[in-house]
């Protein structure tokens, strides 16, 4: 690990002028699981390593009045998954989070953190992509908004200019009888990076068909893969048989995968629709126990 | 010395005392190699082969010895070039001069990770920079990475000086092939000629890593007077003493060797790769230095034991009756000769009773780090072909496959095809206490499967002592010199006590070092609770006379005329004197009027270890649409002679499956066509998690060696023997496909499910 200087500014300006004075050699540390990883390994240099942890705005899980969420950046996953109010109206969105490597990853490593580091893999994004999930960034200009789809441009990269930061996400509230769901492939049942990875989020009429569905993948493309079709092919229908061969038909052919250590491209392809089927059907499971 | 062989009634043996490195090591107390400090210590780093093949052309550290806080550069000019020398080490043999040039490569890099150069610097951040300094030329050669690849003709051959050994006429040109071994007995084809079925299969393995939490550590500090200290974590701080000796041409006298407390070693830990090093760097510097491998270093250059490619056939009679068997191992041993081929032969069919049988095996270089002793050496690799075999034989037969087992099950006066002959074994006892457990006749739910297969370990002896010594209080101290890797501390302690008549609390064990106590071989084999057990039964037998002899004294009657008796000494009769019983304590407390110190030490090279047969049951479920594999339940049936302390023995147990669960389902190396190792961490070199196993129940079934102490048996490696091929036939049973080759990930077993594999 090459030194740097650690700051820890207690405002978002603060921590935006830090960036900008850096000239773009500033790292942003959430958790730093990936981070400091990083750093040791000498994957990449920082001049100077800035801590989100300390800016207030920046952490703890608030719903509002209308229902939506916004979860700051730095919030740890534990306290994202352990939410009651969250994991009752985006429940994938908080299994999603409580997948990330142990409880003691989860007490230090943040949403933010799993987004920008930008793996194709990450666990929270694709339940997050399901969830309609917004991405606030902040940057010497003011705030904008981006899709959490489009934060991502591919393995290691961002959206972000370097001298902007992500600063909370906003999910909206779940229509009524909606449901979502986040699994994940693994070799071993923890402590693994997916294979495949698949978040979903249905909501049902009342006459128990399907009014809206929204699903995304990981880990099958360079960053985490949005698929519309699968409205295309649920919306309209109920969850039977046919549906959900038609979903796994859709997921199967949204795949891009690369062959590596972890899986084959193939095995991937063959995962992603076995995953879409089962978490669609668990989310529609949740959809029907809601009032 | 008399041995308590099979008697039950003892007071500490048996007994489960609270763990006495227990609460050290979960308060984060325990002193660990990486948590040695001296005076002025200095941090080392490894510069290591980028290249898996390379000619080193030419090192030049002049621009890291000009960084300011660079200390000392060592290369293999620093260590003596040693002639190839094979001694006797642990469970095999070992050869100075791979051992020398594997911890700094010559002329020569042989493997992604191969040592070129150390250095030593003021800080760690220091040491890291000075290594991108360190400017090291190289010509890059074709490498080779897969067995079979690096038998082939043709292949790039690693050492021009390695001739195939065991075959006639010496082969003319040098190959990777350093050694061909056979065993056989009787007539295999006649014995195939005999048979009624056959049933054959060709099974592979790959390499995998021991995976000890503590990676490599130590501190070497070398004096002005030419005296050192060495203070790390190993199996052995002889061993240590004496490698380090040779492989920098040092008197042993010179170096204490001071063991710290050990992170985990299953076999990984009975070499070297740092001590030599830091000490050179050390005799450079003239101060103490600090080496500590990452994880990452781990992976790429410490042992991991071999992959290999199995041949088996069996041939048995319609009632089952085994009548034939042919075996062929090719296992690497990485980048230098030393493969546990011979061990994978020996114990693929140690279980059973053959007449017939022809095993021939090849010890294969290649361009990976140089294997380690693991958990059994070879053993795993020997049962995972044959018991898969034996699976199928059992199908063919239309047999039960403990009935299998048990029909052609070794016994007492079974001759193995390697020689020896099978005394006071618990085979049959094993099989048939699996047999009547309820787990083999439990019902299994949808897409369940039931395997089982059986193991074996010799279980060693060697040289060996121990040492005990009775307190002005009344307590005992007792030295063990071999580092605890498995709860040696515990049992060595109960056995003093048991023989002292004290309570095990009474009586506390450390580990010495090279300065303490007497000589030993290094911790291997299942070797330390019988070996030092039989030492510490020796010295605390030494003892008790002497507290005989202080008593007669105190009693003014002859010594002939004292028992010892629950930690007393009484009169041996009516006759001797209507003396009190006069407690250890009472006579330790005047022991300075009686004659001085009491204690003793007591050193032999002990023979006789008793054999460990395991046969496991497991249950496995398959997930067909992912291929992921569930272990749902698993038994563990162990004859273990005599469990000391009955807990740890039971975690000696479900620790061995553990492992054997990893290396079944997801341990693997991954190299690229690169020849560069891509998953040097835990993250993608998958040892189970604790949500991977089910709870491991661990069956002991107690059948005493008469040549231990109180009948025990080595019980650590044999759990670790079965656990690949119950896996496998408890898959094969899931789905009706025979997977063949490890681990069993769930890509191939979706191949298998898709008619692709099996």
């Amino acid at each position: 690990m090459t030194p740097f200087r650690y700051l820890a500014p207690t405002s978002i300006g603060a921590a935006i002028d830090a960036l900008k004075a850096s000239g773009g050699t500033a790292k942003l540390l959430g958790g730093g699981t990936d981070l400091l990883m990083a750093l040791r390994a000498r994957r990449y240099a920082a001049s100077v390593v800035v801590d989100t942890k300390r800016i207030p705005e920046l952490s703890g899980v608030n719903v509002r009045a209308d229902g939506s969420f916004r979860i700051g950046a730095a919030t740890p996953c534990s306290v994202v998954a352990a939410d009651p109010a969250l994991s009752a109206a985006w429940p994938g969105v908080a299994e999603s989070a409580n997948l990330i490597g142990s409880v003691q990853v989860r007490n230090r490593a943040t949403l933010a953190g799993n987004l920008c580091n930008a793996s194709p893999a990450a666990d929270s994004v694709p339940a997050l992509i399901a969830a309609g999930a917004v991405a606030v960034v902040a940057g010497p200009g003011g705030e904008r908004r981006l899709a959490v789809e489009q934060v991502t441009t591919g393995p290691g990269t961002t959206a972000l200019a370097p001298d902007e930061m992500l600063v909370a996400f906003e999910l909206p509230a779940p229509a009524p009888r909606s449901g979502s769901a986040y699994l994940r492939l693994t070799p071993r049942t923890e402590m693994d990076i997916a294979i495949v990875g698949c978040g979903i989020a249905l909501t049902l009429a009342a006459d128990g068909t399907i009014a809206a569905a929204r699903m995304a993948l990981g880990a099958v493309a360079p960053t985490a893969l949005p698929v519309p079709e699968a409205a295309g092919v649920l919306v309209g229908r109920r969850l039977d048989d046919a549906a959900l061969k038609a979903l796994d038909a859709v997921a199967r052919a949204a795949c891009r995968p690369i062959t590596d250590k972890r899986g084959t491209s193939a095995y991937r392809i063959r995962g992603a629709g076995v995953l879409a089927r089962r978490a669609a059907i668990l989310a529609a499971s949740r959809a029907e126990a809601q009032p | 010395m008399t041995f308590l062989g099979g008697q039950t009634g003892q007071r500490v043996v048996g007994t489960r005392p609270i763990r006495p490195d227990g609460v050290d090591k979960v308060t984060g107390r325990a002193i660990y190699g990486a948590d040695a400090r001296l005076p002025n210590m200095l941090e080392g780093r490894i510069k290591r082969s980028p290249h898996p093949h390379a000619r080193i052309l030419r090192i030049d550290a002049s621009r890291a010895l000009a960084l300011e806080g660079v200390k000392a550069v060592v290369t293999s000019d620093d260590f003596v070039d040693l002639p190839a020398q094979e001694v006797a080490a642990g469970d095999g043999s070992m050869d100075f001069r791979s051992l020398s040039l594997n911890l700094m490569a010559r002329g020569k890099v042989l493997y992604e990770g191969h040592p070129v150069a150390a250095v030593a610097a003021t800080t760690g951040q220091i040491a890291e920079e000075a290594l991108d300094l360190i400017d090291v030329e190289y010509e890059a050669l074709p490498h080779v990475i897969d067995i079979e690849a690096a038998m082939a003709s043709g292949a790039p051959v690693l050492h021009d000086d390695l001739f195939t050994a065991g075959v006639t006429p010496r082969p003319e040109k040098p190959s990777n092939v350093a050694k061909r071994i056979v065993f056989a007995q009787g007539d295999v084809v006649a014995g195939f000629a005999e048979a009624d079925v056959v049933a054959e299969g060709r099974y592979t393995t790959e390499p995998v890593h021991q995976g000890y939490i503590e990676p490599h550590a130590c501190v070497a500090s070398w004096n002005a007077d030419g005296q050192s200290l060495i203070i790390s974590s190993s199996q052995g701080a002889f061993m240590v003493r004496a490698y380090t000796a040779k492989l920098l041409g040092l008197e042993i006298a010179d170096i204490r060797s001071v063991p710290a407390e050990l992170g985990g070693g299953f076999g990984g830990k009975t070499t070297v790769y740092l001590e030599p090093v830091a000490l050179a760097l050390s005799r450079r510097a003239g101060r103490p230095v600090r080496l500590v491998m990452s994880r990452e270093e781990v992976f790429r250059a410490s042992g991991p034991t071999s992959g290999s490619v199995a041949e088996v056939k069996l041939g048995a009679r319609r009632d089952g009756t085994i009548v034939a068997a042919e075996l062929v191992f090719k296992l690497q041993a990485g980048a230098f000769p030393g493969s546990p081929v011979a061990l994978s032969g020996m114990c693929a069919l140690a279980m059973y009773d053959i007449p017939n049988v022809l095993i021939t095996g090849y010890d294969v270089v290649s361009n990976r780090p140089k294997v380690a002793a693991y958990r059994a050496p070879g053993a795993p690799i020997g049962s995972f072909g044959t018991e898969s075999t034996m699976d199928e034989l059992a199908r063919k037969l239309g047999m039960d496959p403990l009935e299998l087992r048990e029909k052609n099950g070794a016994r007492e006066g079974t001759r193995t095809a390697y020689g020896v002959v099978h005394r006071d074994i618990g085979f049959l006892e094993t099989v048939r206490a699996a047999k009547e457990h309820p787990h083999y006749r439990a019902p299994l739910g949808p897409n369940q499967g039931r395997g089982v297969a059986a193991g074996f370990w010799f279980n060693i002896g060697g040289e060996s002592s121990a040492a005990v010594n009775i307190n002005e209080d009344g307590t005992a101290s007792v030295i063990s010199p071999n580092p605890d890797v498995g709860g040696s501390r515990a049992s060595l302690g109960m056995i003093a006590a048991e023989v002292l008549g004290l309570p095990a609390e009474k009586v506390r064990t450390v580990v010495g070092d090279t300065a303490s106590v007497p000589y030993s071989d290094m911790t291997g084999g299942s070797r330390v609770t019988f070996s030092i057990g039989t030492c510490m039964v020796g010295a605390a037998e030494k003892v008790v006379e002497q507290l005989k002899q202080r008593a007669a004294m105190l009693w003014g009657i002859s010594p002939d005329a004292v028992e010892w008796k629950d930690g007393a000494a009484v009169p041996a009769g009516p006759n001797a004197g209507g003396f009190e019983p006069l407690p250890l304590a009472e006579i330790a407390a005047k022991a300075g009027a009686t004659g001085g110190p009491i204690g003793a030490t007591y050193s032999t090279k002990v023979q006789g270890a008793g054999a460990g047969f395991g046969v496991h049951i497991c249950d496995a479920e398959v997930d067909r649409e992912t291929g992921q594999v569930r272990i749902v339940r698993y038994t563990a049936v162990q004859d273990v002679g005599r469990a000391i302390h009955p807990s740890y023995v039971e975690g000696q147990i479900q620790g061995g499956v553990a492992q054997g669960i990893g290396w079944a389902l997801n341990e693997e190396y991954i190299y690229g066509p690169d020849g560069k190792l891509q998953n040097p961490g835990f993250l993608d070199y998958r040892v189970p998690v604790a949500s991977d196993l089910p709870m491991i129940e661990a069956v002991m079934v107690e059948v005493p060696n008469p040549r231990a102490p109180f009948g025990l048996r080595g019980v650590g490696e044999t759990p670790i023997v079965p656990p690949t091929p119950a896996i496998a036939n408890a898959i094969r049973a899931a789905i009706g496909k025979r997977l063949c080759s490890l681990p069993m990930s769930p890509p191939k077993v979706v191949e298998a499910l898709d008619g692709a594999g099996g």
